[in-house]
């Protein structure tokens, strides 16, 4: 398949199909790392995320109407505060979900998969409902049109560098509260032991329903992020989820570092055999390479040797 | 057939009669060939949820792959029924006459040689059975030999079912792409489509359905079926009991595969076309909530849970569609919060104690402790 | 430390086992070795790595390195199924029965035979089954709470099903995570007698807290100290071990 193209021109369609994977890297990275959070750390799977992830996307696109329709003059920087509201959105009602639905359910992992199944169709049937079913897109501001030329082969887009800076800046962010504040301390004492935990004085609850809370926020800036590369419609979380699942799962459910590389690892496949191939081919032959090798390493590429 | 005490007890015998009463004599007597030809549908989904019982309520393995199966069965069967009505008569304005039609718009010139064998109806029976069989065999074998369970074989099972429907719609020169395999007309020169023919394969359906409920609850009282349900709980225990763990799960996976995929080829022969929209992630998961509303260890509920659920579908999405998924995502909420057995769980928790309290305040009861052990052994509801 | 070679073969040798765990040895060059009908008590502080021992002779942990030999058969290349198979049986620490089966289905699953899917498949509840269960049942105090779910048991009773589980395996080696642990006074002596009896015509490797419990029954003792074996011999010996008495009984 790399007979047509001469060694410069396949350096080309690597770095720039690599670029194209980075993109969809930030996506994968920041839905996984919420994911990551709430799976690794809690033990829920949550099919809902996708959707948590939406409604960061809807609600970057209502602030984003907002601004063109009442604050024209900052519309260049909407997107800092639709974030932020993403991220409130997202997590707030990630909150109220696990008060309502998850709390009952720690000791049924397969069972928090059904009801947050449930969950995911009742979001999308109301985001149906509220923003209707055509796919909607958000305006970018000028200055993230555009890209950078690079070489003469070989063009960046700006916004694609923007989406990586802000993933790179989360995950950073997102280790420093899991591995060095009191709180994080305080969620990973949680997971080794509950009773333990909450006999020195944690408030366990507290602390389930902020994780989970972080986790759904996380995926709301993924939405919002996910604004940029692709148009938002009710049903489109749904596209992403079993693919964040394979992310953590391969990457190893409990290690962050493991998430990233396996975003990495993944999306970088399916952007450079898109190239040479169908989409759809792509795809299958990516999953079905992450299936084969989960066979074989089924405890994911990082993870730790404990007696169990 | 032999109905003895020591095979159903009691509860069990009249779940089995009234609903042999009700699919076989009620339904067909007061439905037209249309709403019965939708329950035919609908019973093609009790199937895999029957298939469900054994591996995810009593195995405790949940499958989010059985739209997998579903579709093997069905398209095995589909691609028996398609090249026999693409008959070279049938395809003469083709530009390749002779191969289905979806083929010939792709621009494919002859049959592709995994279809030949396609021709044979004893292959195709076979196919249905073992494809899958074989199938679910590896990717259960694969994964339980390395001890993947829980959570993480329900997300593979799932990327599986995601990667072979976007290989279906993929290739759609090679299996009717997204539209699937439609236009199915005759089985051995009989026409499926004219109404007597629905009501015997509706009859037929039942029949076999009969047949896989006995099946399932056979397996239920071997000391298998209180292996499934030991490995559930104590998966080192059974372990160290000297049993392979893998191997039992490999065969409740792989029946429950085997049922799938007979519903499967049901559902070809009895709606008459088969697409991926009953493979991938959402109707897999679907199937999950039958089995969930029956009750996820009642083989009986499994049947009342596809059929409960479905006509809800079609009375909701009829006639206020948009509550429709409102209302799923309602009932797997409740169904795991409020009601974790289900429709049996509340059968045997309301109805049935109540019954029973008449009875044994009519009559005594008597029993020696074996007997009582093999019929109510493993929790039946 | 036991001298390396006798004629006579035993049922047990460990040699040179290590395990590590990321890094750190839970069990380190550890060598030991059970004779035929031997009870032999296994104890330790916390940490010492007593359950891990057990662990990697039931194969439920992979060894890092070294061997255990069952009658000449290396158990580390088996799996737990065939490990159990070979005639060497472990009941766990905290109870591990199957709580939605009765008690005689419990029983009835640890019955060797039928151990196959097919096997199990057309597995008949014949007269020897019910005799056996039905005499073991009697042995552990359950024989009138045949028909019982497991779940409805006590703490001690969960205890004595599954000690009863590991009867009817009739293992040559039966191994034992403290068995008297969470037991009332009563219910303790009960099951000393009990185990009194199970352990004729068989070996034994226990793991136990109870020093009352362990002078009882040990014929010898392993007192393991972070992996390693820091002292072996009679009870006698070992309780005057000054090494030991400084890790151990000193505390």
């Amino acid at each position: 398949m790399f007979g047509d193209y001469s060694i410069g021109d396949l350096g080309s369609i690597f770095v720039m199909q690599g670029f194209a994977g980075l993109i969809l890297f930030s996506v994968y990275v920041l839905m996984a790392l919420g994911l990551a959070i709430i799976f690794g750390q809690m033990g829920v799977i949550n099919m809902a995320h996708g959707e948590f992830m939406i409604l960061g996307a809807y609600v970057t696109w209502m602030t984003s109407n907002l601004f063109q329709s009442y604050l024209p003059g900052l519309f260049s920087g909407y997107f800092f505060l639709a974030m932020m509201l993403a991220f409130l959105a997202s997590g707030a009602l990630g909150m109220l979900v696990e008060w309502v639905l998850i709390r009952h359910l720690y000791k049924r992992p397969l069972d928090t998969l059904l009801a947050t199944w449930g969950l995911s169709l009742i979001l999308q049937q109301a985001y149906r409902s509220v923003f209707g079913a055509r796919e909607v897109g958000v305006e970018l501001p000028q200055w993230m049109l555009g890209s950078l030329k690079v070489t003469d082969s070989i063009e960046v887009p700006i916004n694609g560098i923007f989406v990586m800076g802000l993933t790179v800046s989360i995950t950073c962010a997102v280790a420093y509260v899991i591995y060095k504040s009191r709180w994080g301390r305080q969620v990973r004492a949680v997971v080794q032991n509950r009773i333990m935990a909450g006999a020195v004085g944690i408030n366990t609850e507290k602390v389930d329903r902020y994780t989970y809370g972080l986790g759904c926020g996380i995926a709301g800036i993924a939405g919002s992020a996910f604004t940029m590369i692709g148009s938002t419609g009710p049903t489109s979380g749904q596209l992403y989820i079993v693919d964040t699942f394979l992310v953590v799962v391969f990457g190893g459910a409990a290690s962050l570092l493991g998430t990233i590389a396996s975003a990495f690892s993944i999306s970088q496949t399916q952007s450079t055999l898109e190239f040479f191939m169908s989409g759809s081919m792509a795809k299958v032959l990516t999953l079905l390479a992450v299936v084969g090798i989960l066979m074989l390493r089924p405890q994911g590429l990082f993870s730790l040797k404990v007696r169990k | 057939m032999i109905i003895n005490s020591r095979f159903f007890n009691r509860s069990e015998l009249i779940g089995f009669v009234a609903l042999g009463l009700i699919l076989f004599v009620i339904l067909p007597l007061s439905l037209d060939v249309f709403r019965l030809n939708l329950v035919a549908k609908y019973l093609t989904y009790a199937f895999v949820a029957i298939g469900l019982v054994l591996c995810w309520g009593y195995g405790g393995i949940l499958s989010l792959g059985q739209g997998v199966f579903f579709g093997l069965g069905g398209y095995c069967m589909a691609m028996f029924l398609k090249l026999e009505a693409s008959s070279v008569e049938n395809t003469k304005i083709q530009s390749t006459p002779g191969i289905p039609d979806f083929m010939d718009w792709n621009q494919i010139t002859a049959l592709p040689l995994f279809w030949q064998p396609f021709h044979s109806l004893t292959f195709t029976v076979l196919a249905i059975i073992l494809v899958p069989g074989l199938f679910a065999l590896i990717i259960g074998t694969a994964m339980f030999k390395r001890r993947v369970g829980g959570t993480y074989f329900a997300i593979i099972t799932q990327a599986v079912a995601a990667i072979l429907t976007i290989l279906i719609v993929g290739q759609q020169g090679y299996t009717g792409g997204i539209n699937g395999m439609t236009d199915l007309r005759t089985l051995k020169g009989w026409d499926i489509r004219p109404d007597h023919a629905k009501v015997v394969l509706y009859f037929f359906e039942v029949f076999l359905l009969f047949g896989c409920i006995l099946i399932a609850q056979f397996i239920r009282l071997t000391k298998l079926g209180r292996i499934l349900v030991a490995m559930r709980e104590q998966e080192d225990r059974v372990r160290f009991s000297g049993y392979s763990v893998a191997n039992f799960k490999i065969f409740a996976f792989c029946m429950a595969a085997i049922f799938a995929a007979i519903g499967g080829a049901m559902f070809a022969l009895n709606v008459g076309f088969m697409s991926p929209s009953f493979v991938g992630i959402v109707p897999s998961i679907e199937m999950v909530i039958y089995t969930a509303v029956g009750g996820r260890t009642s083989i009986f509920g499994a049947v009342w849970g596809a059929l409960l659920v479905n006509f809800a579908k079609t009375g909701l999405s009829e006639s206020f569609p948009q509550l429709w998924l409102f209302g799923l995502g309602a009932l797997f909420i409740a169904v795991v919060l409020a009601f974790p057995n289900g429709l049996s769980g509340i059968w045997a928790d309301h109805v049935q104690s109540r019954i029973d309290r008449l009875v044994s305040s009519i009559k005594k009861k008597s029993g020696d402790w074996t007997s009582n052990s093999v019929a109510d052994g493993a929790p039946a509801e | 430390m036991l001298i390396g070679h006798q004629p006579k073969p035993f049922l047990l040798a460990v040699e040179a086992l290590t395990v590590s765990f990321d890094g750190f040895k839970a069990v380190n060059n550890l060598s030991f070795y059970v004779e035929e009908n031997e009870i032999r008590v296994i104890i330790g502080p916390n940490g010492a790595g007593k359950t891990t021992v057990l662990d990697l002779i039931c194969g439920k942990t992979k060894a890092t390195s070294g061997s255990i030999q069952f009658r000449g058969k290396e158990l580390t290349k088996l799996k737990e199924n065939q490990i159990v198979q070979t005639g060497v049986g472990r009941k766990f620490q905290t109870p591990s029965v199957f709580e939605d089966l009765t008690v005689f289905e419990n029983l009835e699953i640890s019955y060797p035979r039928g151990r196959t899917v097919f096997g199990s498949l057309v597995f008949q509840r014949d007269d020897a089954v019910k005799q056996r269960i039905e005499e073991v049942a009697e042995m552990i105090f359950l024989k009138d709470r045949l028909d019982t779910y497991a779940d409805q048991l006590s703490h001690g009773q969960k205890q004595w099903l599954e000690i009863g589980m590991l009867l009817i395996q009739d293992p040559e080696l039966l191994m034992l995570d403290e068995p008297v642990a969470g037991m009332s006074v009563s219910e303790r002596a009960k099951t000393a007698e009990l185990l009194n009896r199970i352990i004729k015509d068989r070996s034994v490797l226990v793991i136990e807290h109870d020093m009352k419990f362990v002078e009882d029954i040990a014929h010898k003792v392993t007192v393991l100290h972070q992996g390693q074996i820091l002292s072996e011999g009679t009870m006698e010996k070992v309780k005057n071990d000054p090494r030991v008495i400084e890790v151990y009984l000193g505390h």
